[in-house]
């Protein structure tokens, strides 16, 4: 009836593949599920790569403690790592490593717990508001780019070299990470998913709930997760300052006594932390959002 | 004036964006429980129409009453993407009633099975469906559809049309369409208009008994008029 003419379909040919592949180019390939198999090859899959990671740091390792053994390094530059271990044994031993830990630990979270709530709050308000926009936004745009290292001089004539400075360094550098993430999230919001909301009724505290900050949660728990390295590191230098507790002060004491190993130990714990609170923050994250988890689990 | 028994009352608006009026001296009413399938070119304004409608835009001049509830199907399903398929459907609820209210709705369009699932797992024609029911839970006077089975294949569209007309027989709302498909305007309108230049250029009584198929004289003849009318040559 009418001059309407759908095109037939054409088939395309399969794209050419690179010469690189050997064996014939007709044949099938076969992709039917082998699930023992597949579960087999890719459990071996996940060894090798485990292997091929741990390859360089466990070379470099053998060189570092066969360099020490045979005198190429002088201990007071750089301890073996068997002595580091044995350091790490020795503060463990003496209790130090057990004091320090929660010293230190309670200052990073109570500054990520400060910091990071008024980093979130302040984010919501810019977000969800107009008026907390003009009135935050770009002040704390322009004050982000201030690195909070370069607070602790001012920050220690304000505060004296007590706790409060220490905790004023760590609430600094984890406010903004928090309040860029949260606003961010908020704003990314869809505004078609906004406007569903206001056609089916919803109050503007009822979208901001049930729509708005579901949504910009993977976003704010980025910020968490970033504000939580931030607190580690600002803890590493807060803890410069004239540490009498924690595990800056075993790094002091080690540093006037010349001990390289418990220094290094030190780091290494310092380290461990940052892994572990890595960790956690992807736990969080998991949990929080399971509508995610399936996807990137698939 | 406006009179109980309808859903809609369009009077002398006028919708402008720069320069350019896109809906002008636009007219406009629509009885209670009447299907209404609107079909233009693109960038005609039926858009710009179903948001005025909505209220989602308002109009620079003219008058606008519509039915007090009112519900929406867009063109993407527009679901939150963290909240489970029921907690979607009576969005801002909670509560076992609100849920079996979603329940309810759910089943109405099929979707007993997905009432827990998350909308990224959903294909693109339940999550469309998850849609409906959402809008179907506000027992809306008037429901908007922006083209809602655009992007769906040709056979969940056929299965959404038997939906649509289903749920628009058991709850009568009235209901205005659009859509670029000439046939599924005359499959399920008791009235197509075709929007350009800013009005309303044709108003197309469907007198075909339901249920309707695609076959048969009136149905060629209808199909013919509103295609040639959208400048699209039919021999
Ligand atoms: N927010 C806006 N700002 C400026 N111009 C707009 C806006 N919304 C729509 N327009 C213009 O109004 C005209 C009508 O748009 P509308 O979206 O209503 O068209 P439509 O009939 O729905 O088209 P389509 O069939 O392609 O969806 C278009 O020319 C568009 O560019
Ligand atoms: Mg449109």
């Amino acid at each position: 009836m009418t001059s309407i003419v759908f095109n037939s379909v054409t088939v395309t040919r399969p794209l050419p593949r690179s010469g690189l592949q050997s064996g014939d180019d007709t044949g099938l390939i076969d992709l039917s599920p082998q699930p023992n198999l597949a579960r087999r090859k890719s459990a071996r899959a996940r060894w090798h790569r485990v292997m091929l990671r741990a390859t360089m740091p466990l070379v470099i390792l053998l060189i570092w403690q066969l360099a020490s053994t045979f005198g190429l390094v002088t201990p007071e530059v750089l301890p073996s790592p068997s002595d580091i271990g044995s350091a790490f044994a020795e503060l463990v031993r003496l209790g130090d490593l057990q004091a320090a830990l929660p010293v230190s630990l309670g200052r990073a979270l109570t500054g990520l717990a400060i910091g990071g709530t008024t980093g979130l709050a302040i984010g919501l308000f810019a977000g969800l508001w107009r008026i907390g926009e003009g009135l935050f936004d770009a002040p704390l745009q322009m004050l982000r780019t201030i690195p909070f290292i370069a607070l602790v001089p001012l920050f220690i004539t304000w505060f004296g070299i007590g706790e409060l400075a220490k905790l004023m360094v760590i609430i600094a550098a984890t406010i903004f990470p928090m309040y860029l993430n949260t606003y961010a999230g908020v704003r990314g919001v869809d505004p078609k998913l906004i406007e569903a909301a206001s056609i089916f009724g919803l109050s503007h505290r009822h979208t901001a709930w049930h729509v708005i900050l579901p949504t910009a949660l993977p976003s704010i728990l980025v910020g968490l997760r970033y504000a939580s390295g931030a607190a580690l590191l600002a803890l590493v230098v807060a803890e410069q300052i004239n540490a009498s507790s924690g595990i800056g002060y075993i790094l002091n004491n080690a540093n006037m006594n010349q001990r390289s190993d418990i220094i290094i130990a030190g780091i290494l714990v310092y380290a461990a932390l940052g892994i572990a609170i890595d960790l956690l923050m992807r736990m969080v994250e998991h949990l929080a959002l399971p509508w995610r988890a399936k996807l990137v689990l698939a | 004036m406006s009179s109980p028994d309808h859903a809609v009352e369009l009077h002398q608006v006028r919708r402008v964006f720069g320069e350019r009026a896109v809906l002008d001296g636009f007219e406009l009413t629509i009885r209670s429980a009447e299907f209404v399938a609107v079909l233009g070119p693109s960038g005609t304004g039926k858009t710009t129409l179903l948001r005025l409608l909505s209220g989602l835009d308002q109009a620079d001049a003219g008058s606008v009453r519509v039915a007090r509830r009112r519900s929406v199907v867009f063109q993407e399903p527009r679901l939150v993407p963290a909240k489970r398929v029921w907690q979607n459907v009576v969005l801002g609820q909670r509560g076992s009633a609100a849920r079996q209210q979603a329940v309810a709705a759910l089943t109405e369009v099929g979707l007993a099975d997905h009432v827990d699932a998350w909308p990224k797992t959903l294909s693109g024609g339940e999550a469309q469906r998850v849609a409906v029911a959402r809008a179907m839970v506000h027992e809306p006077g008037l429901l908007l559809l922006d083209e809602p089975f655009a992007s769906l294949d040709a056979l969940t569209r056929i299965r959404m049309h038997e939906l649509v007309a289903q749920l628009w027989q058991r709850h009568r709302p009235a209901v205005v369409l659009v859509t670029h498909d000439v046939d599924e305007a005359i499959l399920l309108a008791d009235r197509v208009i075709v929007l350009s230049h800013g009005c309303v250029t044709l108003d197309l009584p469907i007198g075909i008994p339901r249920p309707r198929g695609r076959t048969g004289r009136q149905f060629a003849e209808l199909r013919a008029s509103l295609l040639s009318k959208l400048g699209v040559l039919v021999h």
